[in-house]
């Protein structure tokens, strides 16, 4: 081998930098953060559409109802089951979800989002 | 090779790419295969190709130094070098290198003949490849790094800056309801619009037509149908991102599992990724590993003060001009040739004698 010194340091560093999630996470069994339901929610038992949606597209809902609600005035929501809701994120989701930071704090850390809603909209008070 | 052929050729293998898995976990319910055991088989042939590839490289003599010489070389002190085109020594090749990696010098320097007024040439401007490139490969980076939100937990914070930066123009209100989300990522879009330029302009410059391949399409389809995919699921067809990442943990941890139900879109974006992993060693992307071992970047141009012995060179029996002169010095004299060391008659014959 020709330079091998050279060509293997390179190499190492190489492969070691693609392997970085493996090093990082090395012995950590990371799990997905066990969700937690305000006692409101519980006796809901429902949210606003059925939970597989909630999980998939609660961002998107969120962004049509803004767009609605500030664009077009259009403030009610009726959801497939039948039942009305008022397109609010504090006065709606928080509602029910009062527990922010252990409710959609912990989901979206986990999955590496940072919603800059509340950068205007208020959180909720905690006091559990 | 006819150039719609290869378009055909190679679009068609993408197409049934996206196909297989399509059927493999849409219909038949296969998603061990193509969550599991197909990622770790792909990441597997990528790190013993590519490690094939720099070894094989490395073991390949480059005898003599090829220093492409855009520059002035380092010769007298007033003639005035160029250290970077033409480094003469280790600190200025690896600069040379950083920014031929970084800024890809190589293609910032390409021009385009052509005859001006009459018949005068010139070297027109031009930098459309190095954009394309620059973009393209960027926004990939990002676009890379932000994906380390699936493989890390917790998330390091430079993962998260660059997810924020990338969102910068929180452009979420789309006029189309319903298709945005509230932050964009503006370097997925950069990445499917230059990739799109990237194929445009294989497809409309003559001469890079004529030199194009499959391929060269395939990888540049392929990355399109990565980032399609990926920007369907992020903004469009929703999956449900928590079990996508107990998924990918699953598979850094060497824990794999299947969660209940991702949605098939995952795993066409998943299979396409392990396809284009698996082909880098065979393919023109190895330029990743081999850009750093271009000899005409990462050689020195000292050929005038460092002797380069070629590694293949054996001892070759020589009888240099003095060995000969010594032989034949007497014959030479006799016939009136000129030698280059007279026989003084005295104090001379004394001096041979010692040798
Ligand atoms: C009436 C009370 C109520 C309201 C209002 C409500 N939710 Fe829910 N939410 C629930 C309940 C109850 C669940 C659990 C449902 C289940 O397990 O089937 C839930 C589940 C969820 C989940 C899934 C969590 C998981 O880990 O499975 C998300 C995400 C969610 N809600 C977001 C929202 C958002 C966003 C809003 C505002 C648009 C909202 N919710 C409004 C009661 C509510
Ligand atoms: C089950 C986990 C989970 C829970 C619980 C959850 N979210 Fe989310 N949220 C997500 C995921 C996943 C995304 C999108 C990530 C992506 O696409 O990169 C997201 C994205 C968002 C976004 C868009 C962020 C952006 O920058 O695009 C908003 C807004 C949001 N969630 C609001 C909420 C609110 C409000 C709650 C609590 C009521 C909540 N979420 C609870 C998982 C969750
Ligand atoms: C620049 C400040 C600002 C930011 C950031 C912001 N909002 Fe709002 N939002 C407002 C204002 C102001 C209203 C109008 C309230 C009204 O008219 O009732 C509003 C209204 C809404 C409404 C409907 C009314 C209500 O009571 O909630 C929704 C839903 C909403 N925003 C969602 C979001 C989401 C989701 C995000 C994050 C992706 C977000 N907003 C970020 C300022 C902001």
């Amino acid at each position: 081998m020709y330079d091998g010194g050279k060509i293997i340091t390179g190499l190492v560093i190489g492969v070691g930098l693609l392997l970085f999630p493996v090093f990082y996470n090395a012995g950590k069994a990371a799990k997905a953060p066990e969700r937690v339901l305000t006692e409101k929610a519980k006796a809901a038992q429902k949210c606003v559409e059925p939970i597989s949606f909630m999980k998939t597209e609660h961002m998107k809902m969120l962004d049509e109802w803004r767009q609605q609600v500030v664009r077009d005035d259009v403030r009610y929501y009726k959801s497939t089951s039948g039942k009305e809701y008022y397109k609010g994120l504090q006065t709606t989701c928080l509602d029910c979800h009062s527990n922010k930071s252990k409710f959609c704090d912990q989901c979206h850390d986990y999955v590496g989002v940072d919603p800059y809603c509340w950068d205007c909209h208020i959180e909720p008070k905690e006091n559990q | 090779m006819n150039f719609i052929f290869s378009i055909v050729l190679s679009s068609v293998v993408v197409l049934i790419l996206v196909l297989i898995p399509w059927i493999g976990v849409g219909a038949l319910k296969l998603d061990t295969l193509f969550g599991i055991i197909i990622p770790y088989i792909a990441l597997f042939v990528f790190f013993a190709g590519i490690i094939g590839r720099v070894i094989g490289w490395a073991r390949s003599p480059v005898p003599f130094r090829i220093p492409t010489t855009a520059g002035q070389q380092w010769s007298l002190p007033w003639i005035r070098r160029s250290p970077l085109e033409n480094p003469k020594s280790t600190a200025g090749v690896v600069g040379r290198m950083i920014f031929e990696v970084l800024t890809f010098r190589s293609l910032f320097r390409n021009t385009k003949l052509q005859f001006r007024s009459g018949f005068r040439i010139g070297y027109e401007w031009e930098k459309w490849l190095w954009l394309f490139a620059l973009a393209f490969h960027y926004s990939f980076l990002v676009v890379l790094i932000r994906h380390l939100r699936f493989f890390t937990e917790p998330i390091p914070g430079f993962v998260n800056l660059i997810e924020q930066l990338d969102g910068l123009m929180q452009t979420g209100v789309a006029p189309v309801e319903g298709f945005m989300l509230p932050s964009v990522m503006i370097s997925g879009f950069v990445l499917l619009g230059a990739v799109t330029l990237l194929v445009l302009r294989r497809i409309l410059i003559p001469q890079v037509n004529y030199v194009s391949l499959p391929g060269d399409y395939f990888p540049l389809f392929l990355i399109t149908a990565i980032g399609l995919t990926g920007v369907l699921m992020r903004y469009v067809l929703k999956v449900d991102i928590v079990s996508v990442k107990e998924l990918t943990m699953g598979l850094v941890t060497f824990r794999p599992s299947i969660p209940y139900e991702i949605g098939v879109l995952f795993y066409i974006h998943l299979f396409l990724v392990s396809v284009l992993i698996a082909y880098i060693p065979f393919s023109k992307i190895t330029h990743m590993a081999g850009v750093f071992l271009s000899p005409t970047r990462n050689l020195s141009n000292n050929s005038r003060f460092v002797r380069h012995i070629n590694p293949w060179s054996y001892p070759v029996p020589v009888h240099t001009y003095d060995e000969y002169e010594e032989e034949f010095r007497d014959k030479m004299i006799a016939v009136g040739l000129p030698v280059e060391k007279m026989p003084e008659e005295e104090a001379g014959s004394a001096e041979e004698e010692k040798e």
